[in-house]
C-alpha cells in the first residue's frame, strides 16, 4: 500500500459514491430511495452508532489521572502557576477543554522541524507553523456555519439565527466578486473557505513526505468525500438550481416523519443527499469520531491535583511485593554487622549455628 | 556492542521516508546500537514473569510462548476494557502528523516508524484487524493487518525506542498520548517474555534489595560513609546520615543511581549536606535501605510491575512511623510518584500533610500522597531565607537547565528548579523556547533505553537536547547542564562528550550544596568534584 493506490482507492470510493444516486434517480428514478430511504438509514447509523461508540469508550473506566501538563504546577503562592495549560480543577479544565475543542490550542503549538547539516555544521531549527492550524480551524468552522445555514431547509419558519448567519456570511461578499448581478446569487464566505481549506489538507498530505507516508485511504476518503459534498453543493447553488421549494418540502417532510418526494428535484440534489448520508452513516466507523473523542481524552480533560486530591481506579487488585520482613530475613546479619537497625535480632538457634560454624 | 558512528556521519539524517514503497511493506530490521539485549531469564523468574529463557533480539527464533498470538489477543482486549485512553487512542488518531517532526528519535534518526504516529499506528492496525469490522473486511485498505512474528518484532523494535517521554502529546490536538501507547504495547510484550536486560535486571534487583543496582544495606550505608568521608575532606565537618531510623520526621527517597555513579553522586553528597545543615534548624529526616530506590523501572515494564515496586515507598514509611517522605530530583520517578503513587497503594492515611519543619510552609499541594519533591523544599527554604548561600562560589559555572520530560509535562515542576539555580549560582543562561519547559527534549535514554549496547540509538534521540545545549554553549560559554533527573545524570555525560564535550553535568542540588555556608566549616578550596573553587586555583590543597 502506498499512497497513489491509497489515493486511487479513495478516489474511486467517492467517485462510486457519486454515480450510484445519479444513476439510481436519472436512469431508474429511485427519488423514493435516494430521498427518504437512504437519508433515514444514514440517520440512524449516526445517531445510533455515535452513541455506541461513545458508550463504548465509556465503559472502560480511566484508571490513572494522566494530564499532559503544559505549563507550571500549583505549588507555592509565590510562584506563578499556569491555571489553564496545568489546571488545578474543574474550572481550569473546562476553559482548557474549550480552548482546545473552539479553537484548536494544541495544534497552534505546532511547529516545523528545519534540519540542515551543510558545510557550516549542523543546523536544527523547530519554525512557525500555524498553516496546519489554520487550516484545520477554517475547515471546521467553515463545516459548521454551512451546517447551521442548512437549517433554513429544515425548518419554518427560519430562525432568527440563520438568517443572521447567512447575511453575515453573504454580506462580506458581497460586490466583492464579479459574478455578481449576474444572477448568480451572493457568494458565502464559507463555501470558498470549506473548498479551500479541504483542498490544502488533501494537497499537504500529498506535498509533505511524512504525510504522504502516513497517510492511509481512511484519510483521503473523508477528504474526497467532503470535497465532493462541498462541490456538489457550491454547484447546486451557483450554476444547476434545483427547485428549493421542492427540496425544502423533503426535507421537512423528512424530519416530522412525514416524508413524501415532490416532483422535479434535480438529480445534483440526490448525489448531494447521496454524499452526505455516506459521510454520516461512514461516521460511527471512522477516524472522524475524533470530534466525540476530543472530550474524553485523559491527557486534557484532567486537573494535575493527584498529589493533593485522591484518584481511584476501579480496578485496583493486590499485587504481590517484596516486604520489608522479607528483605530483613535476607540481609539481617549484613545489617546487624554494619550497625543497621532491624526489627528481630538474630535467633538463638542462628546464632548457635554461626558459632559452631566458627 | 556496535560502534557508534561519529557525530559528523551520525548527524547525516534524512528525515524523506521513502516514496513508492509504503511502511507495512517495508519489514523490520533490527539493528546493532539501537536495540537492547534481551532479558535473562532468572530476572523474569525473580519478579515470576511470564516466559523466562535466554533469547535474543537478532536470533530468528525469539522462542515465543506456543499460544502466543492467543496471549496477545487476549492482553490487547483485557487492556482495551481497562484503559480508556488506549481504547480512545486505538480510535481517534485523524494522523494529522502534527507530532511526526516532534519525537527525537525521529529527528535524530529519520526512521519514519519513529515518528509517534507511525508508532502508534504500528499496533493500531493490528487493533483493527482483531476488533473493527471495517479492518476485518477490508484488511489493508482500512489501514488493518494480521499480527504475525514479524510484526510483533516491529512492535518491540519501536516500543524500545521510545522513551515515554509525551512530547508529541503536547502537539496532539487529541492529546493522544504515545507513552500510554507504549506502556501499554511494552505491557502485551511482557506477557511473552520479551523484556530487555536493562530494564527485567533493575527491576528483579529493586523487587529484592530495594533498588535498581543492586545495593544491599550494608553496601549502601558504606557508599554514603564514602560520600560523607568526602564532604568531611572538602568541609571538615562529619556529616553522618541516619538509616531505617524509627520515629523520624522525614523519609528521604531518591534514585539509587545518585549513590552509584558520577555525577548523580555530587548531587547525593548535596542532600547530605543541606539535611547536615538543617539538623541545628529542626530536620528530623532517615534514609532507608529498603526504600533505597526513587525511580521506578516497573513503570516501564507493566503498570502491575510499577505498582508492586513503588509500593516500598508507603510500606516504609509507615513501618518507620514518620510524618510524611521527602523525594530526591528524578525524572519518572515523579511522574509515577504525582500521577500513579496514591492510585496504586494509597491512601497514605498513616501519614501527615507534609509541613516543612524549617519554615512551617505546608506542602498543600502534597497533601493526599504526602510526599513532596526536594525542589520545592529548597526553593521554600531559599524563599524564606533559612539557607546562608555563596552563590560565587559556582562562578566557574555558566549554567543551563534542561527540564527532564516527566517533571515537565507530567507534573509542571518548572519554575522551582530555576529559582533554586538562580539563587545559587550566578551565570544562567536558557536554551531556545522550543525545547525547555513543556517543549523539553529527552536526554534520549529515558524510559529503560539508558543501556550501552543501544549507545548509537542514544545519541540519536539525544541529539535535539544536545543540539539545543551546544547553541547555548557557543552562544553564552555554557559549560554545566543542570537537572533534576537520575536518568538525566546517567545518560548525560555520554551525550555531551559525543556532540559538545565541553560541557558538564550537575544535578541542582550539587550546586546548592556548593553554595552553602556552614557554621565551623573550613576554607572550601574545592567544589564537590574536588576541583578548586574560583579564585582557589592556587591553594595548595586542589
Amino acid at each position: 500500500m502506498n499512497f497513489v493506490l491509497s489515493i486511487l482507492f479513495s478516489g474511486f470510493a467517492v467517485v462510486l459514491v457519486v454515480l450510484i444516486p445519479w444513476v439510481g434517480v436519472w436512469a431508474f428514478d429511485l427519488r423514493f430511495f435516494f430521498g427518504v430511504i437512504v437519508p433515514y438509514l444514514a440517520m440512524a447509523t449516526f445517531f445510533i452508532g455515535i452513541v455506541v461508540r461513545v458508550i463504548d469508550w465509556g465503559r472502560s473506566p480511566v484508571p490513572f489521572r494522566i494530564p499532559t501538563t503544559a505549563g507550571q504546577e500549583w505549588s507555592f503562592p509565590w510562584i506563578k502557576r499556569n491555571p489553564i495549560d496545568n489546571p488545578k480543577g474543574t474550572g481550569g479544565v473546562i476553559v482548557r477543554m474549550i480552548f482546545e475543542v473552539l479553537l484548536f490550542r494544541s495544534l497552534f503549538r505546532n511547529t516545523s522541524l528545519e534540519y540542515r547539516n551543510a558545510d557550516g555544521g549542523l543546523r536544527v531549527n523547530y519554525e512557525w507553523e500555524k498553516w496546519l492550524w489554520l487550516a484545520a480551524l477554517v475547515f471546521h468552522w467553515s463545516f459548521l456555519v454551512i451546517f447551521l445555514r442548512h437549517f433554513r431547509f429544515f425548518l419554518e419558519p427560519v430562525p432568527a439565527f440563520v438568517t443572521l448567519l447567512e447575511n453575515l456570511d453573504g454580506f462580506l461578499q458581497m460586490g466583492v466578486l464579479p459574478l455578481n448581478g449576474l444572477g448568480i446569487p451572493d457568494v458565502y464566505i464559507t463555501d470558498l473557505l470549506l473548498l479551500a481549506a479541504v483542498t490544502y489538507l488533501f494537497l499537504r498530505r500529498l506535498y509533505l513526505p511524512q504525510m504522504r507516508y502516513i497517510s492511509l485511504p481512511a484519510d483521503y476518503f473523508p477528504l474526497f468525500l467532503i470535497l465532493a459534498l462541498g462541490l456538489s453543493g457550491v454547484l447546486m447553488r451557483y450554476f444547476i438550481r434545483v427547485d428549493i421549494t421542492a427540496v425544502k418540502e423533503l426535507a421537512i417532510g423528512l424530519f416530522k416523519f412525514s416524508p413524501k418526494v415532490p416532483e422535479g428535484i434535480g438529480v445534483i440534489f440526490y448525489i448531494h443527499l447521496f454524499i452526505i448520508s455516506v459521510l454520516i452513516a461512514y461516521f460511527p466507523f471512522s477516524k472522524l469520531m475524533h470530534f466525540a473523542g476530543v472530550f474524553l481524552s485523559p491527557t486534557r480533560n484532567l486537573s494535575n491535583n493527584n498529589r493533593y486530591v485522591r484518584h481511584v481506579n476501579p480496578w485496583n487488585y493486590p499485587v504481590a511485593t517484596h516486604t520489608y520482613e522479607e528483605y530483613e530475613d535476607e540481609f539481617r546479619e549484613h545489617m546487624i554487622e554494619v550497625g543497621l537497625p532491624v526489627e528481630k535480632g538474630i535467633e538463638p538457634e542462628a546464632k548457635a549455628e554461626e558459632a559452631e560454624k566458627e | 556492542m556496535a560502534d557508534t558512528p561519529k557525530p559528523d556521519e551520525l548527524s547525516k539524517v534524512d528525515h524523506t521516508p521513502p516514496l513508492f514503497k509504503g511502511w507495512m511493506d517495508t519489514p523490520v530490521e533490527i539493528k546493532p546500537g539501537i536495540y537492547c539485549y534481551g532479558s535473562k531469564p532468572k530476572d523474569l523468574k525473580y519478579v515470576d514473569f511470564p516466559n523466562p529463557r535466554d533469547w535474543s533480539p537478532v536470533d530468528d527464533d525469539w522462542k515465543l510462548p506456543e499460544n502466543w498470538e492467543e496471549i496477545v489477543h487476549e492482553g490487547f482486549k483485557d487492556r482495551l476494557d481497562r484503559f480508556r485512553s488506549v481504547k480512545l487512542f486505538m480510535d481517534i488518531c485523524v494522523r494529522c502528523g502534527a507530532c511526526a517532526d516532534k519525537c527525537h528519535f525521529f529527528i535524530g534518526s529519520g526512521d519514519p516508524k519513529n515518528m509517534p504516529v507511525l508508532r502508534a499506528e504500528l499496533i493500531r492496525s493490528v487493533y483493527r484487524k482483531k476488533f473493527t469490522t471495517g479492518g476485518k473486511l477490508l484488511g489493508r485498505f482500512a489501514g488493518a493487518r494480521e499480527l504475525d512474528e514479524d510484526v510483533l518484532k516491529e512492535w518491540w523494535y519501536y516500543l524500545y525506542q521510545c522513551t515515554e517521554c509525551r512530547r508529541c502529546s503536547l502537539f496532539c490536538p487529541y492529546g493522544i498520548d504515545t507513552a500510554e501507547i507504549t506502556i501499554f504495547g511494552r505491557e502485551l510484550t511482557n506477557l511473552l517474555g520479551l523484556n530487555t536486560d536493562w530494564v527485567a535486571a533493575p527491576v528483579a534487583n529493586c523487587y529484592r534489595t530495594g533498588n535498581h543496582l543492586g545495593i544491599q544495606p550494608h553496601a549502601y550505608k558504606d557508599m554514603l560513609e564514602f560520600f560523607t568521608d568526602e564532604i568531611e575532606d572538602i568541609t571538615g565537618l562529619r556529616m553522618d546520615p541516619d538509616y531505617n531510623r524509627k520515629g523520624a520526621e522525614i523519609l528521604f527517597i531518591t534514585p539509587s543511581g545518585d549513590v552509584f555513579a558520577d555525577p548523580g553522586t555530587f548531587t547525593c553528597m548535596g542532600y547530605l549536606m543541606l539535611f547536615y545543615y538543617l539538623k541545628s534548624l529542626g530536620l528530623d529526616i532517615t534514609w532507608s535501605t529498603y526504600a533505597s530506590e526513587g525511580g521506578n523501572f516497573g513503570f516501564f515494564t507493566s503498570h502491575e510491575m510499577a505498582k508492586r515496586l513503588n509500593a516500598k515507598m508507603y510500606a516504609e514509611a509507615e513501618r518507620l512511623g514518620v510524618k510524611w517522605i521527602l523525594g530526591g530530583e528524578c525524572g519518572h520517578m515523579w511522574r509515577v510518584i504525582n500521577q500513579y503513587m496514591d492510585t496504586f497503594n494509597g491512601p497514605p492515611d498513616f501519614l501527615e500533610e507534609p509541613v516543612s519543619p524549617i519554615t512551617g510552609t505546608k506542602f498543600e499541594n502534597a497533601k493526599a500522597t504526602k510526599m513532596t519533591h526536594i525542589i520545592e523544599f529548597t526553593a521554600d527554604l531559599i524563599r524564606n531565607n533559612k539557607l546562608k548561600l555563596e552563590p560565587s562560589r559556582n562562578d566557574n559555572l555558566k549554567v543551563t537547565f534542561h527540564d527532564s520530560c516527566n517533571p515537565a509535562r507530567g507534573m509542571g515542576i518548572l519554575e522551582e528548579p530555576r529559582y533554586v539555580i538562580k539563587n545559587v549560582c550566578n551565570n544562567f543562561y536558557e536554551m531556545p523556547p522550543s525545547t525547555i519547559r513543556e517543549q523539553t527534549f529527552c536526554c534520549g535514554g529515558g524510559a529503560g533505553l539508558n543501556a550501552g549496547e543501544d549507545m548509537e540509538l542514544r545519541m540519536r534521540g539525544g541529539l535535539p537536547r544536545a543540539n539545543a545545549v551546544k547553541y547555548v554553549h557557543e552562544k553564552y560559554g555554557v559549560n554545566m547542564l543542570a537537572c533534576i533527573c537520575a536518568i538525566d545524570r546517567a545518560v548525560f555525560p555520554d551525550l555531551m562528550q559525543y556532540w559538545v564535550p565541553e560541557v558538564e553535568v550537575t544535578g541542582v542540588h550539587e550546586m546548592v550544596a556548593n553554595a552553602l555556608v556552614f557554621d565551623g566549616e573550613k576554607e572550601r578550596t574545592t567544589n564537590l568534584r574536588g576541583e578548586p573553587l574560583p579564585g582557589m586555583e592556587d591553594e595548595e590543597d586542589v
